[in-house]
């Protein structure tokens, strides 16, 4: 085998590997995404119901209420909207009322949202950054809620 | 005045960079042998320096000099000793003192073994490695000083987040550290080989065992810290797919193509280029990962207080070595010439395999990680690439890769007989069916966890082919095999164990299919079903910790009336933070794990229970520790024991070292 003919096996080897991988990232990238959105973005931006989608906001103090089969329901706000979501399974240990929180599931219609995952913050100084980018664009946020880090 | 001095020692590394940064790599172009011999000894004292500043701040954490802010704002009086100890590098301008401790630490090592090459190729890698420790002393005297002192000292500190008091945080920073950091001297290498044009097989030798240490720290770290957050984070899972944990996949990869590529470098002079280009990508996505972690880009457990001016000055260091080093790849590559010449099927085709996968599922997690940030910055669109994507993209990537190990390993150089390579894996094939069917017939779904049960044991048994055929070609009586096992070159043995450890992890891995999960209310006094167990709830305990309050429930678990362990997994309330942490019961049963988190109390007093039992989940971190043995005897060998190699250009001084090969 002459040189230029191994180095056109290992270029043809190469491209097809690369193909492979380049159509698995975009077939993944269709089916496996999730956008996020605040409770008022999904009234501006028109979010269809049904769609899969991350939420994020405060939740509101006062609203959650815990119900049988550790189903839970809550309503999450970022001061420009609210979302009442809803919740079978644990919460995560920072879950608390007043705080931001993230929930992964499907909007079913624009005021109630049925969630298969939350997740909250690491601590009290590490606010999810979505939600604290939602709750500026809002004019909502607090800074000494960020308390602690400089 | 300790800690002052701890900040003037680190300026006066700073100094020394500038010096190094010039002098040797003056001399080394202009071949001023006085120059260069400036080189080690600099170097040595650099490590020094960053050492003493380093002990500086460790001082102030045993003390709790809370005049520091840095110590007020990460320790407390009560904190065990440990945790004042790990609590250093627990902070941002720690981990920044600790990554230039490695640095330098690397400098130094390398500066130790500097007689044994030759002197402009040393002199100059130190050179450059001055430039990368220069750029974060700087960063870290500019932007993250950990010295700060405050006005008026408070009386107690803020305590260290709870999340990292644990000794994880002694263990994982450390051991990645060496790894994402050890990747900056075969990029130093790589810079100084670009400059002085000298890019051959003898290059490959002297940098590969450098290549193997970086790799054998990274692979334990992220094994490490991937552990720590299963039993920490009360999920259950070890790998989330976090841009924070592909920060640190991504290099890895590319340190394991390196690894390969520099082998064919070595034997076969071939690959120069690519390996060369390997060197420069594994440091930069090492690089990448410090932006990534550190500028706040980023929000995870990893990245500390966030800073907008500390985000733009590392982009800066990013690009002003990564642009640099391609750069001059880019002006040199021309000059390079290819070396030897190989048939796609042979032992080289098989490494260019190994690469060409590598290379390419790192590609896949760095579109993962950095896609959704680049959108974000042109479109404001926010989205998640959850552990779907990954998964889709990176199995079909890695089932190949484990199917060619085996098969890589019995190809010979130059040209190899893959019908007979294929005909000598028999037996490994053979051994994974029959277990496949074992494990269909005993834990049955998923068919894919059998399917890659049964791929793991093939590479397990497919590693030792070679070694077993060479132990065995003089026949089987146990002497004369014992002779011939200790008489194979150890970097064999080195192969076979790690590549048998890659097969374990993915043991491992497959096996997570089999895993049970139960979450239950439980009261004292209440069984649970969980797999082949049965767990008691007995009692709820609380307790009080030295800085923490603790709520434990003391569990048993039986196995047909018989008691096989007790564990109590708890919850501790950190009142100095007002946060609360989970600690996950662990049980370690033969090679599963039984894990149980308790989540908050009920208001009716009972406790909901997570279960999970994970039978051989211990395999993924095992088969790691078989990795990092496996590099660790081949780095015994003699023939690529570190600077053991003959010096083209100087004949005296050392004893003439034993001709390689």
């Amino acid at each position: 085998m002459t040189r230029k003919q191994r180095r056109l096996t290992m270029i043809a080897a190469a491209l097809t590997v690369l193909g492979i991988a380049l159509g698995l990232v975009l077939v993944a990238m269709r089916d496996n995404i999730v956008f996020f959105y605040s409770p008022a973005e999904i009234t501006q931006k028109d979010i269809k119901p049904g769609t899969r989608m991350r939420l994020g906001g405060l939740v509101k103090e006062g609203s959650v209420e815990k119900g049988a089969d550790r189903s839970v329901s809550f309503v999450v706000s970022d001061g420009a909207g609210e979302v009442r979501v809803r919740y079978t399974g644990l919460l995560p240990d920072l879950f608390r009322e007043g705080q931001g929180i993230v929930a992964e599931g499907v909007l079913e219609d624009v005021k109630s949202f049925r969630a298969d995952s939350v997740l909250a913050k690491h601590d009290e100084t590490y606010m999810p950054r979505e939600v604290a980018d939602a709750l500026k664009k809002q004019g909502h946020w607090q800074d000494e809620k960020h308390g602690g880090a400089k | 005045m300790i800690v002052e001095t701890g900040h003037y020692a680190l300026v006066l590394a700073f100094a020394l960079c500038l010096v190094q940064m010039v002098v040797p790599l003056w001399g080394s172009l202009t071949g001023d042998r006085t120059l260069m011999a400036v080189a080690a000894p600099v170097s040595l004292m650099q490590f020094a320096l960053v050492a003493l500043s380093f002990a500086a701040l460790t001082y102030a954490y045993l003390v709790s000099d809370f005049s520091v802010l840095n110590v007020i704002e990460n320790s407390h009086s009560q904190k065990p000793l440990i945790y004042k100890i790990s609590g250093v590098w627990g902070n941002h301008e720690g981990s920044m003192l600790l990554w230039v401790l490695t640095l330098s630490l690397f400098g130094a090592l390398v500066a130790l073994r500097a007689k044994r090459m030759p002197e402009d190729l040393a002199a100059t890698a130190l050179s450059i490695q001055s430039w990368v420790l220069g750029a974060f002393l700087l960063f870290i005297l500019l932007t993250s000083n950990p010295f700060a002192r405050v006005g008026a000292p408070p009386m107690e500190g803020r305590d260290l987040n709870p999340l990292l008091q644990d000794p994880g945080l002694a263990i994982h920073p450390p051991l990645l550290y060496l790894g994402y950091v050890g990747l900056s001297i075969t990029f130093s290498f790589a810079a100084a080989a670009l400059i002085h044009g000298r890019i051959d097989a003898q290059w490959a030798r002297w940098v590969r065992p450098w290549t193997l240490i970086a790799w054998m720290f990274l692979t334990v770290g992220i094994s490490m810290g991937s552990y720590w957050a299963y039993y920490t984070l009360g999920w259950g899972g070890f790998w989330f797919w976090d841009p924070v944990e592909n920060a640190s996949l991504m290099p890895w990869l590319a340190a394991t193509a390196l690894l390969h590529s520099a082998l064919v470098m070595e034997k076969r002079d071939a690959l120069k280029i690519w390996t060369i280009l390997l060197a420069i990508l594994a440091f930069s996505l090492s690089l990448l990962g410090a932006f990534l972690v550190r500028s706040g880009v980023l929000t995870s457990v990893h990245s500390f207080a966030n800073d907008p001016q500390r985000g733009v000055f590392i982009l800066a260091i990013l690009v002003f070595f990564i642009g640099g080093s391609l750069s001059l790849f880019a002006f040199r590559v021309q000059s390079l010439k290819q070396g030897g010449i190989f048939a796609p099927i042979s032992r080289e085709g098989a490494l260019v395999f190994n690469n060409l996968l590598l290379t390419t599922s790192c590609a896949t997690v760095f579109v993962g990680t950095l896609y959704p940030l680049a959108l974000e910055a042109v479109t404001g669109d926010k989205i998640s690439v959850g552990p779907p994507f990954f998964n889709l993209t990176f199995a079909p990537l890695f089932v190949p890769l484990f199917l060619a190990i085996p098969i890589g390993q019995l190809l010979a150089w130059k040209r190899g007989d893959i019908l007979g390579a294929v005909q000598r894996l028999a037996f490994a094939v053979g051994m994974a069916v029959v277990a496949g069917l074992i494990l269909a017939f005993a834990r049955g779904e998923p068919v894919l966890s059998v399917l890659f049960a049964g791929l793991a044991v093939y590479v397990i048994v497919g590693a030792f082919i070679e070694t077993w055929g060479r132990m065995t070609a003089g026949g089987y009586s146990p002497a004369l095999m014992w002779r011939r096992a200790i008489g194979l070159p150890l970097s064999q043995w080195g192969a076979a164990i790690a590549h048998a450890g890659a097969g374990v992890t993915l043991f491992g891995l497959a096996a997570t299919g089999w895993g049970v999960e139960r979450i239950v209310g439980m009261k004292p006094g209440d069984n649970v079903n969980l797999g082949p167990y049965t767990v008691t709830l007995e009692d709820v305990e609380r307790r009080k910790g030295p800085n923490y309050v603790e709520t434990a429930a003391h569990m048993t678990i039986r196995e047909g009336g018989v008691v096989v362990g007790k564990l109590d997994p708890s919850r501790k309330f950190y009142a100095h933070r007002s946060m609360t942490t989970t600690e996950a019961g662990l049980r370690t049963i033969e090679l599963g794990q039984v894990h149980i988190v308790i989540p908050e109390q009920n208001s009716d007093g009972s406790l909901d229970v997570r279960l999970y039992w994970k039978p051989y989940v211990t395999l993924i971190w095992i088969g790691s520790i078989f990795m990092f043995l496996g590099g660790g005897v081949s780095l015994a060998d003699r023939r690529l024991r570190i600077g053991y190699a003959r010096r083209p250009r100087q004949p005296k001084g050392q004893p003439a070292p034993a001709p390689a090969e």
